[in-house]
């Protein structure tokens, strides 16, 4: 399905936030993920359904002062 | 109970909404010139929190920054930088603690892209949402005494006034107004901007702060190891000497010698 991931629209196969994170190779110790402005929390990561055309912004910690 | 209340002194921690900071040194994690440098830095710096910025994940880097900062041995202290409304200084809080999974936040709401001056008024109405959502807000805010004051009322666990705009390297500007905010507020104040040079931090130490946040005058000191371990020393000596408490200034000279016993 198509996602809007970070501003870019890409194709995915995931069908949860969990396998998105897989997918993209990313772990998700250290991260937030919003789908349509609102915060997944961790722990639905596994149970959270993706849907056609969804907004997803995945986040994590840069150098900042 | 006198003995254990001398070993608390002598430790001499910093407690900000329930947790304990062992350095009186934060430093700032942006600016360096590669991570490795920063993790130097960090280590000879001797602090405990470092600050973060919250951002996309960039999905082609090869190397991140939590490679280099060891969550055991550092706090995690995120920041809303970059954020010029309440909305979005909220978003970013409220993704930088599910990141983090902790509550602690340095909060800043930008009014001024030349100056980073902060919005005091957004600072305000995001602290006080912030803090009812049970984070430990930590305000970057105005050298401003009476906004401090505001800002405790609306549940800041500790305020942060800057001695200069981010980044200047032009020290303490106005340490009467930091002096003031001392005695304004019951809450510990870390002098967050500004710091250019060791003595800049020894300054903010030697008039009571309780903490001094550097970023860019370590991350871009042309020696950042260096700068760091200098900057340790700095706001060790700094608190010291506070603590000491210092000889009143006097316009004229009194001598240390006695004139006792001087040759006729």
């Amino acid at each position: 399905m198509r996602l809007r991931i970070n501003g870019q629209l890409m194709e995915a196969s995931a069908l949860t936030v969990a396998e998105l994170l897989r997918e993209l190779g990313i772990e998700p110790r250290a991260v937030a993920v919003e789908v349509n402005l609102s915060i997944v929390p961790k722990k639905d990561y596994q149970v959270f359904r993706l849907k056609e055309g969804d907004t997803v912004e995945i986040v994590s910690f840069v150098g900042g002062g | 109970m006198r003995e254990q209340v001398q070993t608390i002194k002598e430790q001499d921690t910093l407690v900000i909404g329930g947790v304990e900071f062992s350095s009186r040194l934060w430093v700032g994690t942006g600016k360096y010139r590669s991570y490795e440098e920063m993790a130097r830095a960090l280590e000879a710096s001797g602090t405990d929190v470092v600050t973060v910025a919250v951002r996309r994940v960039d999905f082609k880097a090869r190397e991140n920054l939590l490679q280099y900062i060891d969550p055991k041995r550092y706090k995690i202290l995120p920041n809303t930088a970059g954020c010029y409304t309440v909305e979005e200084a909220l978003r970013y809080a409220r993704l930088g603690r599910e990141a983090g999974l902790s509550n602690l936040i340095k909060l800043e709401v930008i009014g001024d892209e030349k100056t980073l001056f902060p919005d005091v008024c957004g600072l305000l109405k995001a602290t006080e949402i912030l803090a009812k959502e049970g984070f430990i807000v930590m305000p970057y805010t105005n050298d401003d005494p009476v906004v401090a004051k505001r800002l405790v009322d609306a549940g800041a666990a500790c305020v942060m006034p800057l001695g200069a705009p981010i980044g200047s390297g032009l020290g303490i500007r106005n340490p009467y107004n930091i002096k003031i905010i001392l005695e304004s507020v019951n809450v510990p104040v870390v002098v967050d901007a500004g710091v250019g040079t060791a003595s800049d931090a020894t300054v903010a130490m030697e008039l009571g702060c309780d903490a001094v946040l550097i970023n860019t005058g370590i991350a871009q000191a042309r020696d950042p190891v260096a700068m760091a371990e200098a900057m340790k020393h700095a706001v060790l000596a700094g608190r010291m000497a506070y603590k000491a408490g210092r000889i009143p200034k006097k316009l004229y000279a009194t001598a240390s010698s006695p004139l006792e016993g001087m040759l006729l």
